[in-house]
């Protein structure tokens, strides 16, 4: 039997992107609610809590274009001509969130203008990773090995929807880890922006993927087919379970218990993603197959990627255990 | 006439976008290694001014190392955003050696950067120098994988091509190794240990001008002064020996680099003129007869090819070549220059106490990365019209792209990049006229203002203490 490596490849890239965004997108969240807490010592705190991490979460996105560019050089060479507005939108906005960890403690006078670059640029960022999200799942129209569409098709009703819900989930994320990591003031102020996020995300959970199959036969198929329905059921049945102990864990004031709930739902969401991708890599042009680089090209950088990955992961966990506690007791700079 | 402009846009973009971004790289490639050294000289010596000055430069490289990777991050994706079909033709060949680059080199770097930077208290002096030089290690495995692409690139090796037209490997040991690979890596790594090594000069010779200079300042400027007097030497060597190797694989880069037009025996070295792409010629041309082919072919009446060997459409725009070159070697004669007076001040025992040599460094700072931009221009604009050489044209690899969206880019780009990056370098700036203190802190003190660094310090060394209570 010979291994698939197209499909192994497709599942690495696959779990690179959901690392990125679970990770990421927490530090996104937490930007994206910053302008919501006033106080100094508050602001202080959230940066604080995942300062010595962001940047680590951050080199996912890079492993994700990067291993595209590797092993899926058709798709990479068609998703980014075709996204290349909300893309370049995002690297600028990446650039000025990324900037505020460092710039933001090197001037008193100057603090509005990187607590703005941050809020902003994390805002900015989660839109415009929503938005080409969206895109995405429309569908990208694929001749002589590349985009053939418009400049503008990414921007549609569903994309601008799939843009604001994905601010809403990240901002969920964010304040069930500002829960896990803060205390006091800061962590009463997560436990309300956690109850407006989560029910902001079941609302925008459900609106997507009403609306997904809508879009197109073979997702419409995917869900909603016969016996199919019966393989893709335990997900909604998984998401009403999530739900239920986000419910609980923000109603008894745990700890842990509603950011695990959040990264539920998102890996949840995810699975969704790739049931209705499959087995297109770009949704009805291209699919994993017909995308993969050469035999070679796959094998090579998987043995490399096999010895690395696990590597990656024990330093990762232990950077997250050296740092892991409250960031602030009694409350920095207050 | 539109695609031209939009390819033209995009080539823009493009060198806009990395001459920005590997400064810093370059930077925090000999900064990294620099803090790596100090961190071990404290283990070694136990002298509380290692440690001073290694928490001195740690905040410096904080800042250097996110500009560098916010910058990193828009390269990754920019090869697809404009330029998608080299992207689709190379990905086999060149995407594996940028996907070892992210998982050996850019993980190890963030793994570790948080521990390197504050973890000091938390992990013990012990596992905090492993985690120091693994950053070190991650920016110079960084250098191996991305010039070892680059470099493929300019002497394609171990390759053929498929049906869909995609470059394909026969030879992954080739495809790496490929012939310019070792000369461009070694000349890139010491040019960025000699950029870092005269900016840690500046900065010590800034503060031995100074009123009260202390021990910090002097080691730096011995420090940097000492890889002044042996490093620049080796580079100059490592770049004639880069050079000949380009000559071997890309003679028409030599020859517009050497403004030679016509092919002789006995070819001139050509210090300094005017080529004129027009006429054909190096107009004004002050020269030493023969050395030209002394030193391309050690022999002096070698021949040497011209440009006029290649077709018109097959050159490289001969003007920014020729003129980088020589902005690059002069500053490379002037670092040797730097190292050979500190030698003969050492020697004179008046290394701490030369104004005029303290003022020199200073002006001397910036140099490396001058230098470096010019050489790269000079390699990069020598490639073309090629990014394959000789396989591919630059104009074959661009994406499809409205020129109204790439000019928007380019000016979003170029708005954000002075904007962000300026504030930045105001910042490094600032630092680095500050003194190093006698007792730098590791974390920042409780007012905030002199809080250099990213610090989730006090607050979290608040946190131990009443863990621990």
């Amino acid at each position: 039997m010979t291994l698939d490596l197209a499909l192994i490849w497709a599942g690495l890239i696959a779990l690179s992107v959901l690392v990125y965004v679970v990770l990421d997108g927490f530090d996104l969240g937490i930007g994206i609610l910053f302008p919501l807490v006033k106080s100094e010592a508050g602001r202080d705190q959230m940066m604080n809590s995942v300062a010595p991490v962001w940047d680590g979460n951050q080199t996912w996105l890079v492993l994700g274009g990067g291993g595209l560019f590797a092993v899926f050089p058709l798709a990479y060479a068609v998703i980014m001509p075709a996204l290349y507005v909300p893309i370049i939108v995002m690297l600028l906005a990446l650039i000025f969130r990324g900037v505020a960890f460092e710039y933001r403690w090197k001037t008193r006078r100057g603090k509005f203008v990187w607590d703005a670059s941050f809020a902003g640029g994390s805002m900015l960022a989660t839109f415009a990773q929503g938005i080409a999200l969206g895109a995405l799942v429309q569908g990208i129209p694929v001749a002589n090995r590349a985009y053939a569409g418009g400049w503008w098709d990414w921007l549609t009703p569903f994309s601008v929807l799939t843009g604001i819900a994905l601010m809403v989930g990240y901002g969920l994320l964010g304040a069930t880890w500002l829960i896990y990591k803060t205390d006091g003031e800061l962590q009463r102020a997560a436990y309300r922006f956690a109850w407006m996020a989560g029910m902001g995300m079941l609302a925008m959970i459900g609106t997507v993927s009403l609306w997904t199959p809508f879009l197109n036969e073979n997702y419409m198929a995917r869900w909603f087919g016969w016996p199919q329905l019966l393989y893709v059921m335990p997900v909604p049945l998984l998401v009403a379970l999530c739900a239920f102990a986000l419910y609980r864990g923000l109603s008894t004031k745990r700890q842990l218990m509603p950011f695990l709930a959040s990264l539920g739902l998102f890996i949840l969401s995810f699975v969704g993603l790739v049931i209705s991708f499959f087995p297109y890599i770009v949704p009805s042009s291209v699919t994993i197959w017909s995308a993969a680089a050469p035999h070679d090209s796959l094998l090579f950088t998987l043995v490399g990627a096999a010895v690395l990955l696990p590597i990656i992961f024990i330093y990762t966990i232990h950077a997250y255990w050296v740092f892991r506690g409250k960031v602030g007791t009694t409350g920095g700079y207050r | 006439m539109e695609t031209f402009d939009a390819l033209l846009l995009a080539r823009i973009q493009f060198a806009f976008t990395i001459s920005a971004h590997i400064i810093f790289p370059a930077f925090s490639i000999g900064l990294a290694s620099y803090l790596a050294v100090l961190n071990g000289l404290w283990l070694l010596s136990g002298r509380g001014v290692f440690l001073n000055l290694f928490d001195y430069w740690k905040k410096i490289f904080a800042v250097a190392f996110g500009m560098g990777v916010v910058s990193g991050v828009v390269m990754t994706y920019q090869f697809g955003t404009n330029w998608s079909v080299f992207s689709d033709r190379t990905g086999p060949v060149l995407g594996p050696l940028m996907a070892y680059e992210v998982l050996a080199a850019f993980f190890l770097e963030a793994g570790f950067l948080g521990i390197m930077l504050f973890g000091r208290e938390r992990v013990g002096r012990g596992l905090h120098f492993f985690a120091t030089l693994m950053v070190a290690l991650g920016t110079l495995l960084s250098a191996f994988w991305i010039l070892s692409a680059n470099s493929w690139m300019h002497t394609p090796a171990g390759y053929a091509v498929n049906d869909a037209g995609q470059f394909i490997v026969t030879d992954w040991w080739a495809v790496i190794f490929n012939p310019s690979f070792p000369y461009r890596l070694v000349h890139m790594v010491l040019a960025a240990y000699l950029t870092t090594a005269f900016v840690v000069g500046a900065v010590g010779a800034y503060h031995l001008l100074g009123d009260r200079p202390g021990p910090a300042a002097r080691i730096m400027f011995s420090m940097a002064m000492w890889m002044a007097a042996v490093v620049a030497p080796v580079q100059i060597l490592a770049g004639d020996l880069h050079g000949l190797n380009t000559l071997k694989h890309q003679p028409a880069k030599i020859a517009a680099m050497e403004g030679h037009f016509d092919t002789v025996a006995g070819a001139p070295l050509i210090l300094f003129g005017i080529p004129n792409s027009a006429e054909e010629r190096t107009d004004y041309a002050i020269s030493i007869p023969k050395l030209g082919s002394l030193i391309l072919t050690h022999d002096p009446n070698g021949v040497v090819r011209g440009l006029k060997e290649w077709p018109k459409h097959e050159r490289p725009p001969v003007g920014i070549v020729f003129w980088t070159f020589r902005i690059m070697v002069g500053i490379g004669f002037a670092m040797l220059g730097m190292g050979a007076w500190s030698l003969w001040l050492r020697y004179r025992r008046r290394l701490y106490d030369t104004p005029w040599m303290h003022r020199a460094a200073i002006l001397m700072g910036p140099s490396g990365f001058a230098a470096l931009l010019a050489g790269w221009f000079t390699t990069e604009v020598g490639r073309q019209p090629y990014t394959v050489y000789g396989l591919m044209t630059t104009a074959e690899s661009v994406s499809a792209i409205d020129a109204a969206a790439v000019g928007a880019s380019l000016v979003a780009f170029v708005v954000v990049y002075f904007a962000i990056f300026g504030a930045g370098t105001f910042y490094i700036v600032r630092l680095m006229r500050r003194p190093p203190a006698l007792a730098e802190p590791d974390l920042p003190a409780d007012e905030p203002i002199r809080a250099a660094g990213l610090m989730p310090g006090p607050v979290l060394r608040r946190a131990k203490r009443g863990a621990a209570a």
